[in-house]
């Protein structure tokens, strides 16, 4: 109760951004859906014309939709950028296949003893599509046209990663800041805008044919009305333009820092740290919120700005392990702590530009790194025990979680398990309060900030 | 007036119709017959350029129908499906109109038009806004027929029309079929397997066989005068009714020929 409560209060108070985000997301899905529906449904009525085409037609339509979607986004950026372009080109790959499919399967189901008689009867070529063809495809057109919808809000949700906008915003933003009402403040509307789309065009599918000719002059009209959403403008002074992270648009020592601390208000867009960098390099932004370390600010050469009001805490790599593990292993403490103090922003910067520029594999890095230091051991005979590591996705906390393995399977002889491929804060700190993971390297500011979460004006204490 | 000349049909190696030559008079019923795989179906397709000819022409009232947009000759050809062929999406009343309205009458024309043939054709009002699914095998066969007609066609092509009937509704359908006045003045040609329904159905028949017409004629001339073996052997099943049903008592002529072919018969 407590937490329905104040996830409405969440989405009172951010009703602006909710709408907006709303409002792009329909206008992204929709944009997305109306060139699938130029290009899929002529396509689809081609290929029941052209049969040899209809195996490659509908393969590359497949394979399209195949691709994760976030590397379908990946492989839009080097060719469109960010923003919205490249989003709606993903989306609308991905709103083919339906499209095209249902057309062509709806087209040759029509009973050819029908279309036999249609043209017997002196109908042309366009008036046995129009009349019977697509007359009687309809319905099951319209089902490929729902699944494309679905899809499309589902999908739309990942804009956010590259900047786009749309309800990902607030999910992406509230998983990295481990707050659930933000998450659901994302993912409610877009399911319901799921359900909803679904249902109205269920009842467009349903129509009988009459209703249909009086009815269906509306659907592209509303379609390309839904569209505009996405254009609807929000206004902004500066020309400046900033990519944040969904992290540090939510937090107090990210966006709303410099805009309350610094009283810095430009144009924001949210990307994902896998693209920012790049984009930032290619120009398509001026600013973007980096980590201090990271191996591409030495390989795009930008510049790190200085924090002299001191609005983030620091920032020092460490490892949050269960109590309980460390009171089973005892010895685990104290080889964890063989780093301390040995790793500053310039030695990880190194080490980050290693694997990222140079393409040195994580493990072979953190191996070269414990050998410098004089820390490195062969694995000591093996041991009852296992300790699991995780670890977010990127370079960073892949060489960290190489450097804790292999100090414990040096000075231990515990088993290690390494679990890297978890999205986020939230759900590194999710693993481990639930007992999947034992230990996961943290940042300090991180772990202050969204995890321990205090209230907002003690901030700047930190 | 419908004039086939020399009409071929290959599909790849295969020849279905062969060198066909007809003439079909204004007014006139002539019957394809023939078994199953002979080819009628395919030369009836080729009298509304639903299919192509390999080679020959076709006229009708003198015109090359090759020199004309297909899609006009066929609003002027009604056109009867074995099946149907209704479209079940269209009301029973929408499936009669589709000519006329193709053709631009106006909307009080073509209701009045329904109305009268689904009065003709024995079918209840009530049905004008019932899907064709709704109905009966015999009762859609009617539609079928009064759509083929709705825009007063001067021909009329039929494509085994009965032929998907039960025995009882076929005796029924056909019985009105026969009836309809408008039938008299236009040209039909009508494909069947069935001697019975040729005979009854057909001024003239032309028998076919691998493609080629065997023989043409008026009813009696292939019962009585056959120029080959597969003449007479087709009709010998069934040669006793078919003869009763051809005989007219005031022929004398024809009455000697069967009174001499049972004395024949009876040697
Ligand atoms: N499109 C086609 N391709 C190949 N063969 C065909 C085609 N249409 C008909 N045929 C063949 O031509 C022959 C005559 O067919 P059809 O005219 O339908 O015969 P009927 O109507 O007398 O039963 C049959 O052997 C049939 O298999
Ligand atoms: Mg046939």
């Amino acid at each position: 109760m407590e937490q329905a409560q104040s996830l409405w209060q969440f989405m009172q108070q951010q009703s602006d951004k909710l709408l907006q985000q709303t409002l792009q997301h329909i206008g992204l899905t929709f944009i997305s859906l109306v060139i699938a529906l130029l290009i899929g449904l002529p396509l689809g009525i081609y290929i029941t014309r052209h049969k040899p085409a209809a195996g490659p037609v509908l393969g590359f339509a497949g394979v399209m939709q195949t691709i994760p979607s976030i590397a379908l986004l990946g492989f839009m950026i080097p060719l469109l950028g960010i923003g919205p372009l490249p989003a709606i080109a993903a989306l609308f790959l991905y709103a083919l296949l339906p499209i095209i499919r249902n057309t062509y399967t709806g087209i040759e189901g029509v009973d050819p003893l029908v279309k036999e008689a249609a043209v017997a009867m002196g109908m042309t070529r366009m008036q046995v599509l129009l009349k019977v063809e697509l007359a009687l495809a309809f319905p099951v057109i319209m089902a490929g046209i729902r699944t494309a919808t679905v899809i499309n809000v589902g999908v739309g949700t990942l804009a956010a990663y590259i900047a786009a906008g749309g309800l990902g915003e607030f999910i992406f933003g509230g998983i990295a800041l481990n707050n659930t009402n933000m998450i659901l403040a994302g993912a409610i509307p877009a399911a319901l805008l799921a359900i909803l789309l679904d249902f109205l065009l269920s009842l467009v599918q349903k129509m009988g044919r009459r209703r249909r000719l009086s009815t269906l002059w509306a659907m592209p009209v509303l379609f390309l009305l839904l569209s505009s959403f996405y254009v609807l403008p929000f206004g902004y002074s500066t020309r400046l333009l900033a990519g944040f992270t969904p992290e540090f648009m939510g937090r107090s020592d990210g966006d709303i820092g410099l805009r309350t601390v610094y009283g810095l208000k430009i144009r924001t867009v949210v990307i994902s740290d896998a693209v920012m960098y790049k984009a930032a390099y290619e120009k398509k932004l001026d600013v973007i919120s980096g980590y201090s370390t990271d191996g591409r600010l030495k390989t795009y050469d930008l510049v790190v700005l200085e924090d002299d009001k001191k609005i983030f805490p620091p920032y020092y790599a460490a490892p949050v392990v269960r109590k309980e593990v460390l009171e089973r292993y005892s010895e685990l403490g104290p080889v964890l702590n063989k780093l301390a103090g040995r790793i500053d922003d310039s030695v990880m910067t190194e080490l980050n530009y290693k694997v990222e520029h140079l393409n040195q594999s994580p493990e072979k890095c953190a191996r070269d790194f414990l050998v410098q230091q004089g820390l490195y051991r062969e694995p000591a005979p093996v041991k009852e025990g296992v300790v699991r590591i995780g670890s977010k996705i990127f370079p960073e906390q892949y060489i960290l979680t190489n450097m804790y393995a292999m100090l414990i399977r040096g000075y231990t002889g515990l088993q290690v398990e390494t679990k890297t491929g978890l999205g986020g804060t939230k759900i590194c700190f999710e693993a481990l309060q639930h007992d999947r993971i034992d230990m996961y390297p943290e940042y300090t500011g991180t772990a202050l900030l969204a995890i321990l979460q205090p209230p907002a004006v003690d901030t700047k204490a930190g | 007036m419908i004039k086939v000349e020399n009409i071929t049909k290959t599909f790849g190696e295969f020849t279905a119709v062969d060198h066909v030559s007809f003439t079909v008079q204004e007014g006139e019923n002539l019957v394809l017959l023939g078994r199953s795989g002979c080819g009628k179906t395919t030369l009836l397709k080729m009298i509304n350029r639903l299919i192509e000819p390999s080679s020959g022409e076709i006229y009708i009232d003198g015109d090359n129908i090759y020199n004309r947009q297909p899609e006009e000759l066929r609003k002027k050809i009604g056109y009867v499906f074995q099946n149907t062929g209704l479209f079940p999406h269209y009301t029973i009343a929408e499936n009669i109109a589709i000519v006329p309205r193709l053709l631009g009458w106006d909307k009080q024309k073509i209701r009045w038009r329904t109305v009268s043939l689904m009065e003709k054709l024995h079918l209840p009002g009530e049905y004008l806004s019932y899907y064709p699914q709704q109905l009966s095998g015999g009762q859609q066969q009617r539609v079928g027929l009064a759509r083929a007609l709705a825009a007063d066609p001067p021909v009329l092509l039929m494509d085994e029309p009965f032929g998907a009937l039960d025995p009882i509704t076929r005796a029924s359908v056909k019985k009105d079929f026969r009836q309809l006045d408008e039938l008299k003045s236009k040209t039909i040609v009508l494909v069947t397997h069935d001697v019975q329904e040729a005979f009854e159905l057909g001024h003239r028949i032309c028998l076919m066989d691998k493609g080629m017409i065997v023989q043409a004629g008026r009813p009696e001339d292939l019962l009585f005068r056959p120029t080959e073996d597969y003449v007479r052997d087709f009709f010998e099943d069934q040669r006793f009714q078919l003869e009763a049903s051809v005989i007219d008592p005031k022929d004398y002529d024809t009455l000697i020929r069967a009174f001499d072919h049972f004395k024949n018969k009876g040697k």
